[in-house]
């Protein structure tokens, strides 16, 4: 597997990052090489393994269904930008 | 051309937990903005989510309600994308291995075309915050006190072959999860959000037809509507020599027409990853059945125990089993007045009457099932007529009180004694010289469509307490009488 410069930039677009043109190759060989490791990897014959979902070898612990959490909005909101009428303000956005 | 419908639904289930899926924060709702948003709910650095051992119960109840398969091992992932109100960039959820495998549920339409339909899975996820757009200076105002609730999202395979069996489903799927009390169903308030999956094809053809997605359908009138609509767009173009497109399309319910919600079709991109922060759930057999030890009995089970139990008719037993609070209610005032199918006829009737009116949940009611029991214990032992229950009705429902406090305080009490009641249609009689001359003039066999008029004037005279039955006898008695 292979990127390309429309898959530099597609993946930059969906993780919301800002890439200069002039980058993008220079990008592109990184994550290549990063996926021809995957290759590498997936080579490997699995035939029998359990997927392993996480390297820790637990399992998720459970919470009991109990408030823990106190109204905290006014230190909370103290960090944000712009809040208003106790809402946090963003770009306006409209799907 | 013949078309044939095919829609899969995705409907999202809010959990009915105290607290949020991964936090501890409250998730009641209508409280002030972010004022239940925890710092592990606004994705603070630092904060781990910690798993809510009552969203996996209830999610196994479903599972176990729909008959499925229950992932013993259940993994959590990373579903990727940017808005402002999913404040990690992602939304927690399952993919691969889901808490709930394969079930199905058997459905009927009003009509009475039977089916079952194939639940592919559903899974455990968290629910987004609320962006509100109104003008705050062109800017966008975040409520997350939504973010991080518990939701359980029934994905069904393609097997719904009209709107009808579609809004079927959506019912019986709302009567399961709120019998089993994991969600309380309220549409109106979001906790039960349906995504509708529509295609056309030629009937006869195997192959599916391009589908599209109508988004959060809030309300089983509007499933039937929004994928009516859109079932003829897509007939209309086709027919038209176009092609449906696979999009996301919302359905506006004023002007009734389904459009197109992304100007730029754009493949989503996910990214799906197990989650890091959270390790795989485990659960073994003996946590599956403790907990099919606790179910209730489900909606198709009472249904069919009214039935035989009450001798219902299959529409009753099906309309009062579908909501709990409701078949609830029934049982305690067939357990009150020992007869159920006036029961069945009040719940059904004047008591369904007058929540519609009020807009009322039969959880609210103000007449409670005790108060219902006792009025109709009243017009079976013939204290009251059902005409004049309805007006004792009207008084407990606006004023409060048991059945015979207010039959005493309204003298509503029925006239049975004989004597009293010969001495009106006596009246009655001398007053009415003109219909005494018809009624002796008729034929005999016309006679007894002619006491109409008495009966009317005697019921005119005791307000309508005198026993129907005892007037109709004295006065046929003493009439008679006259033509001798």
């Amino acid at each position: 597997m292979s990127l390309d410069r429309s898959d530099v930039e597609q993946i930059a677009h969906l993780a919301r990052l800002q890439i200069d043109a002039a980058d993008i190759d220079s990008y592109g060989q990184s994550l290549n090489s990063i996926l021809s490791l995957v290759d590498q990897m997936q080579a490997t014959n699995t035939e029998g393994v359990e997927p392993l979902a996480h390297p820790l070898d637990a399992v998720q612990r459970l919470r009991a269904d109990e408030v823990t959490e106190s109204n905290q909005r006014e230190v909370l909101q103290s960090v944000a930008p712009a809040t208003e009428e106790g809402l946090f303000l963003v770009p306006k956005v409209i799907e | 051309m013949e078309w044939e419908v095919v829609i899969g639904l995705e409907i999202h289930v809010q959990l009915a937990t105290k607290t949020k899926i991964f936090s501890g924060a409250s998730t009641a709702f209508g409280a002030e903005p972010n004022t239940q948003a925890c710092a592990v709910d606004l994705a603070l650095p630092g904060t781990l989510p910690v798993f809510n051992e009552n969203a996996l119960r209830m999610a196994v109840m479903f599972g176990l309600a729909v008959n499925a398969e229950i992932g013993k091992r259940s993994v959590f992932e990373r579903k990727n994308y940017f808005y402002p109100d999913l404040p990690k960039g992602y939304q927690t959820t399952q993919l691969a291995e889901p808490i709930v495998g394969p079930g199905f549920v058997d459905i009927e339409t009003d009509e009475g075309v039977q089916r079952r339909v194939r639940i592919h899975h559903a899974h455990l996820e968290e629910d987004a915050g609320k962006s509100l757009h109104e003008d705050f200076h062109g800017m966008s105002g975040i409520d997350l006190n939504r973010a991080g609730t518990p939701l359980v999202e029934i994905v069904s395979e393609p097997d719904m072959r009209s709107s009808k069996e579609a809004a079927a489903y959506a019912r019986k799927i709302h009567a399961i999860v709120t019998t089993l009390g994991i969600c309380d169903g309220n549409m109106a308030e979001g906790s039960m959000r349906c995504d509708c999956n529509v295609s056309v094809r030629p009937k006869g053809q195997e192959e599916l037809g391009t589908r599209t997605e109508l988004k959060n359908i809030n309300s089983f009138r509007f499933i039937e509507r929004a994928i009516d609509t859109e079932v003829a767009r897509q007939i209309d173009l086709i027919e038209d020599g176009g092609k449906v497109v696979q999009e996301t399309r919302l359905y506006d319910p004023d002007k009734n027409e389904t459009r197109s919600m992304r100007s730029k079709e754009e493949a989503n991109d996910y990214r799906y990853f197990p989650c890091p922060d959270l390790l795989p759930v485990i659960i073994d057999d003996s946590y599956i059945e403790a907990i099919r030890e606790t179910l209730p009995e489900l909606p198709d089970a009472r249904r069919d125990r009214f039935m035989s139990e009450y001798s219902l008719s299959e529409y009753d037993a099906g309309v009062l089993s579908a909501y709990r609070p409701q078949a609830d209610y029934y049982e305690q005032v067939v357990k009150q007045s020992g007869d159920a199918k006036l029961a069945a006829n009040w719940v059904m009737g004047e008591l369904a009457k007058f929540l519609n009116q009020n807009d009322t949940d039969i959880k609210d009611s103000p007449v409670s099932a005790e108060q219902l029991g006792g009025l109709l214990v009243r017009i079976k032992d013939n204290t009251i007529s059902g005409n004049i229950a309805k007006k004792v009705f009207e008084i407990m429902w606006s004023k409060g009180g048991s059945a015979d406090e207010i039959i005493e305080a309204e003298g509503l009490k029925q006239v049975t004694d004989t004597g009293a009641i010969e001495k009106i249609v006596d009246e009655v009689i001398a007053n009415a010289d003109k219909q005494v001359e018809q009624y002796k003039a008729a034929e005999p066999d016309k006679r007894g469509k002619m006491i109409g008029f008495f009966m009317g004037q005697v019921m005119k005279a005791t307000g309508g307490k005198a026993n129907p039955g005892a007037v109709t006898g004295i006065l046929k008695q003493k009439l008679d009488a006259l033509c001798d």
